[in-house]
């Protein structure tokens, strides 16, 4: 069971309404689902889209065949109907436009008159989603307890949605009633509905994150927005910076006097960044940053998904210091992966930079909720009994770590650090000695390091012929290429990285000895990670399968490449 | 109780003559009198002769980069709100590369102090105009003079909504120690502009040039924003000195309530505290 669904319309015509409101019942009445937003950067006008599939199986990518297609304005058909399955529907409002004689798919429902007649033309979508409900064979009990949840605090306004729901579900169910049946998932679990920003904004929370301070920028800012949402019930500090590199020197500061800090941001601020970053490298002061990827350069593509950044940040910031770069896999993975930034950072007192993109940050998934039990949460700080007193900030110690404490912590011990180079008390020094020394131990923290890098995700035929080599949220589409190949006959599999530097080689190395052919499969139009693997390992991927036009891969796209090619 | 000198144990790299001196010694003895303990002080600064400052006066230090010392200051403030945190730059620094923060920081006003040394000049990279030269000023860079106007820090202080606006000279110690003092116990923003010659590279603002235009008004009502605003205007053959505005308002963070208690970086977490938090995606 597939039951592919597109609402699409204007800009402020509220594709999100329906998604949300739709997305929250599927996944309350136990289906498996996955919901990703295709818009433009604007606030009205234009078009846009959203993409919601319910599978059977996990849905790791929504398709671009279409069964039900909401059309909010006439441009959505036209743009959309060369998708739509001949079985396909179209929800329209015949109010606003008609579709064309020959078309005989058209569902019509008077989504802003009965809307009007529940309470106000706000309410069409409502009005779609009851439609929708009918056509998938489903009752509105589980919505419009939801309407009753979102609008609790605004008497009336659930009972008018409620109303607007039900006539959207009479009105369909006159045309189409369930004529996509769905099947539910076995089990009862409660599953949790959710973005990705909103993944990372949550571990951060669960991290112990006490400080974010950011400047806007798509498609970072729901991170933001989550945080802020939770500042008052959490004790969690959000400052929405002057500037991105006001924002990451508030966040280092916040982090040397003793908590826990992130900053947020998109390539754009991200390059306003690296000079904080390279601060950060030389005071040895924790720091997570997440870094939403978008294509560039420049502003390049506001609201699209690209996996550009990845040289660049590797590299980023003036200087030669320690830092780790991770992204990943999955929703799921996420979570852990972001606590895992937090731990790193303090354990070893560099920068971590997490990797997110728009199709992470923006698509909705339904996945099992998270285990707080897996989380860890240690601050690596030293007690009194681990320093030689007077204290010294940047004491000599075989794995380059200093023992780090809190400005204030311990009475008649200052900590001073210094974005010259430093002598071990934190004071400006010049001389080539120390400055070697300086130097050797901050990067001896690499060692350690790199003991600390997960290998990557392997999936697919235990004895492939054929690899698939990807990185970040890019998991789910090559997984799905995988399925595809292997249903082909082809012996396939995936190595998607997660931690991505310092680079982990072990797992590479075995498995690229063993395959036939080996393809990276990347968002960016250089073959990054494969310019990366060739760097560290000398090896050589043979293929690459690059998509550089801000959207995110299609698993066709790759089976098709794979099949052309090997 | 430390004495001013035990503030003041390490060696400096500054010019001979150079106002940093006697503005370090006012530092360090305001921060004496008011009996607060090197581990209970942060100093903040950029990068610049000044912003050497977290090196010269024992305390917990954050020498950060050029530009950029308020936004870690603010970080530190709310992490830790036990702190006393004294950022201590330049005029380059804080109004030039750090121009940005300047106005925002203002806006915001968070409970820390800002002392700039401003001797109209940048001396660390040997004698460019800075954003408070005068216009003429004859450099290696602007060879022809400064042909722009100067930055009034305090007048735009004032426009911002600054609650404690001053300007001290190097060379009145006492009046600068006993300002720094006020500053300190001041809640919010408090804005000290100090002017100060640099004997090696800004030949017209000298000792001697500061001495004969110098002089303390009377200033009836500090809370007169418009007479603060006419003193700060002020320069040229009579250059007054003196807490020119003060007026308390809100300070930044008072409003969140769970920063009262126990500083932020201190208390102890458990990431189960916060499973709650995923309640509402299901």
């Amino acid at each position: 069971m597939d039951v592919n669904i597109l609402v699409g319309g204007a800009a402020g015509q509220g594709m999100d309404t329906v998604m949300n409101l739709l997305g929250k019942t599927l996944v309350r009445d136990r289906f498996n689902i996955i919901y990703t937003k295709d818009y433009m950067s604007r606030v009205r006008g234009g078009h846009n889209f959203s993409r919601l599939r319910i599978s059977s199986q996990t849905p790791w990518t929504t398709n671009e065949t279409i069964d039900l297609l909401v059309a909010l304005n006439k441009e959505t058909y036209e743009i959309h109907r060369i998708n739509l399955a001949p079985s396909g529907r179209i929800i329209y409002d015949p109010g606003l436009f008609n579709l064309p004689d020959e078309e005989d798919r058209g569902v019509p429902i008077e989504l802003e008159e009965l809307a009007v007649n529940a309470g106000g033309k706000i309410m069409s979508n409502t009005v779609a989603v009851g439609a929708l409900l009918a056509m998938l064979d489903l009752e509105t009990e589980i919505s419009e307890k939801f309407l009753l949840e979102m609008f609790s605090d605004k008497a009336g306004v659930a009972e008018e949605n409620i109303i607007a729901l039900k006539a959207g579900y009479k009105s369909a169910a006159r045309h189409c009633r369930a004529c996509f049946p769905l099947t539910r998932r076995s089990d009862t679990s409660k599953r949790l509905f959710i973005d990705g920003n909103q993944v990372l904004g949550m571990a951060a929370l669960a991290s112990g994150c006490r400080f974010l301070s950011a400047y806007p920028m798509t498609p970072s800012t729901g991170i933001m927005n989550y945080l802020a949402a939770k500042s008052g019930s959490f004790p969690v500090v959000v400052e929405q910076a002057e500037d991105e590199l006001a924002a990451i020197n508030m966040a280092l500061g916040a982090s040397y006097a003793g908590v826990r800090s992130l900053t947020c941001t998109s390539g754009g601020g991200f390059s306003l960044m690296v000079e904080g970053l390279s601060l950060a490298g030389m005071i040895e002061v924790p720091l997570v940053i997440i870094l939403a990827m978008r294509p560039g350069p420049a502003t390049g593509l506001p609201t699209r998904t690209e996996q550009g950044d990845l040289d660049f940040i590797i590299h980023a910031g003036h200087g030669e210091f320690p830092r780790a770069v991770l992204c990943a896999t999955s929703h799921e993975d996420a979570f852990y992966r972001l606590n895992k930034a937090f731990d790193l950072a303090d354990r070893f007192q560099i920068p971590v930079i997490y990797l997110s993109d728009q199709n992470f940050a923006d698509t909705h998934r339904s996945i099992e909720p998270f285990d707080y039990n897996r989380l860890v949460y240690n601050r690596h700080l030293a007690t009194e009994q681990d320093y030689k007193k007077p204290y010294r900030r940047y004491a000599f110690s075989e794995s380059g770590i200093s023992p780090r404490i809190l400005p204030g912590q311990y009475s008649g011990e200052t900590v001073l650090v210094d974005s010259d180079e430093h002598d071990q008390d934190g004071h400006i020094i010049e001389d080539g000695p120390t400055r070697k020394k300086m130097v050797e131990k901050r990067m001896k923290k690499i060692v350690a390091l790199s003991a600390e890098m997960d290998e990557p995700d392997l999936y697919g035929d235990p004895q492939p012929e054929i690899l698939l080599i990807g990185w970040g949220s890019t998991y789910g589409v090559i997984r799905e290429a995988v399925d595809a190949l292997s249903a082909l006959g082809k012996k396939a599999a995936m190595l998607q990285f997660s931690d991505l530097w310092p680079l982990p080689q072990k797992r590479l190395k075995n498995i690229m000895a063993q395959v036939d052919y080996s393809f990276c499969i990347e968002n960016n139009v250089s073959g990054q990670l494969a310019e990366i693997i060739h760097r560290e390992t000398g090896l050589v991927v043979d293929q690459k399968i690059l998509k550089y036009d801000g959207r995110p891969f299609l698993s066709h796209e790759i089976v098709r490449e794979v099949e052309k090619r090997a | 109780m430390l004495k001013a000198e035990d503030y003041m144990s390490k060696e400096t790299a500054w010019c001979p003559g150079c106002g940093n001196f006697n503005i370090r010694e006012s530092l360090a003895k305001s921060i004496a009198e008011l009996e607060l303990p090197p581990d209970q002080v942060l100093i903040c600064s950029g990068i610049g002769q000044a912003a050497k400052m977290p090196h010269y006066i024992e305390a917990n230090g954050f020498n950060g980069l050029h530009g950029r010392a308020l936004p870690p200051a603010l970080g530190a403030c709310l992490a830790n709100k036990n702190l006393k945190v004294i950022v201590d730059s330049g005029d380059g620094d804080s109004y030039g590369e750090g121009g940005n923060h300047f106005i925002h920081n203002i806006r915001r006003n968070p409970d820390l102090v800002h002392f700039i040394h401003n001797n109209q000049i940048y001396g660390l990279t040997k004698g460019q105009a800075s954003p408070t030269s005068d216009p003429g000023m004859v450099t290696g860079v602007q060879t022809s003079g400064v042909a722009i106007p100067a930055l009034n820090p305090l007048s735009l202080a004032l426009v911002l909504g600054a609650g404690f606006v001053a300007r001290c000279y190097s060379g009145e110690k006492e009046h600068l120690k006993e300002t720094m003092k006020e500053a300190i116990l001041f809640p919010g923003y408090a804005l000290i502009d100090i002017l100060q010659p640099c004997v090696s590279f800004n030949k017209i603002n000298t000792y001697r040039w500061y001495g004969e235009r110098i002089y303390f008004p009377t200033i009836e009502d500090p809370e007169n924003w418009s007479e603060a605003m006419k003193l700060s205007r002020q320069w040229g053959d009579k250059i007054p000195l003196g807490v020119f505005y003060k007026k308390a308002r809100e300070t930044f963070g008072s409003s969140l309530k769970f920063l009262q208690g126990e500083p932020l970086a201190f208390r102890s977490f458990d990431p189960l505290e916060t499973a709650g938090a995923q309640e509402e995606f299901f």
